[in-house]
């Protein structure tokens, strides 16, 4: 496999997601939240927000498919058997909540090869139905076995 | 309900050197439910015998789940989701199913309302997750 480095810049068409009251139940719970205003729609209204608010980490749920686009696209190579999740990054502009219609579009950041290794960068950029941006992620992925 | 273990978290984030603490042991099927709930249903998590194949003692944790407890972290301290604003890391090592995981931080600085938090998160004496840092939005 080779790194094939003209393919930074690379991107995708958006991938949509849906954000369900139940869908940010049950992750919220997965990751051990107890704060009523992910599960409970009276105290999410009563802190303001129009539903339950989905926990920071939830934007891996709505841009995980676009992520997967990218890492997955044959003209990257990135080989999935051998790749590690070595760094990540979140930057939230905005939360949010059950009824929101998100819309990620991911980027080839960069590729680069040392000491056998491949390290390839992904960005993911969503907006909400109002069109405000809510996160941008950073995702390195390190493949070992590199040549 | 499934329920975690010694659930236990502390914390404020106002001026540099406050610091914040969550500990959580992940539960047998943990890694089971968290597959269902973030989409992530790479074998290495939820199969056992697989995970030995590909030379892991056992399933391991999701690294994202174990962002989420940074993240969680800091959330709990600042009083909501909405208060952090960023959260940047590096995974270091496999997480393992049953045994108490804690994340620690410390506030570097406090710029106007946000505080800047350095924190890692680890099981055992083992580092998982290490030069985490986050912007807080200070109380």
């Amino acid at each position: 496999m080779s790194i094939i480095a003209e393919r930074v810049g690379k991107t995708y068409p958006p991938i949509r997601y849906a954000i369900g009251r139940e869908k940010v139940r049950e992750y919220a719970s997965a990751v051990g939240e107890i704060n009523r205003i992910h599960f409970d729609v009276d105290a999410a209204r009563a802190a303001g927000y129009p539903d339950v608010v989905a926990p920071p980490m939830f934007a891996v749920v709505y841009q995980m498919p676009a992520v997967m686009t990218a890492m997955l696209d044959p003209d990257i190579g990135v080989d999935y058997a051998r790749m590690v999740h070595g760094a990540q990054t979140f930057r939230w502009e905005d939360v949010a909540v059950a009824g929101d219609e998100m819309e990620t579009i991911a980027t080839v950041r960069d590729i680069t090869q040392r000491d056998g290794m491949g390290f390839y960068i992904f960005e993911t950029v969503t907006k909400n139905q109002r069109r405000e941006t809510v996160c941008t992620g950073i995702w390195t992925s390190i493949v070992r076995g590199v040549s | 309900m499934y329920r975690y273990l010694d659930e236990h978290r502390k914390g404020c984030l106002v001026k540099p050197g406050d610091t914040i603490e969550l500990s959580i042991t992940p539960d047998r099927y943990l890694t089971v439910r968290y597959a269902g709930a973030s989409g992530d249903f790479n074998p290495i998590h939820i199969d056992d015998e697989y995970a030995k194949q590909v030379g892991l003692p056992g399933r391991i944790l999701h690294g994202l789940w174990m962002m989420a407890q940074v993240a969680r972290a800091h959330t709990d301290a600042a009083g909501g989701p909405d208060k952090l604003k960023s959260l940047s890391l590096q995974f270091r090592g496999m997480g393992v199913l049953e045994q108490e995981l804690t994340v620690k931080g410390v506030v570097r600085e406090v710029n106007g309302g946000t505080a800047i938090v350095d924190s890692e998160a680890e099981q055992g004496g083992r580092v998982l997750i290490r030069n985490a840092e986050a912007e807080v939005a200070a109380r």
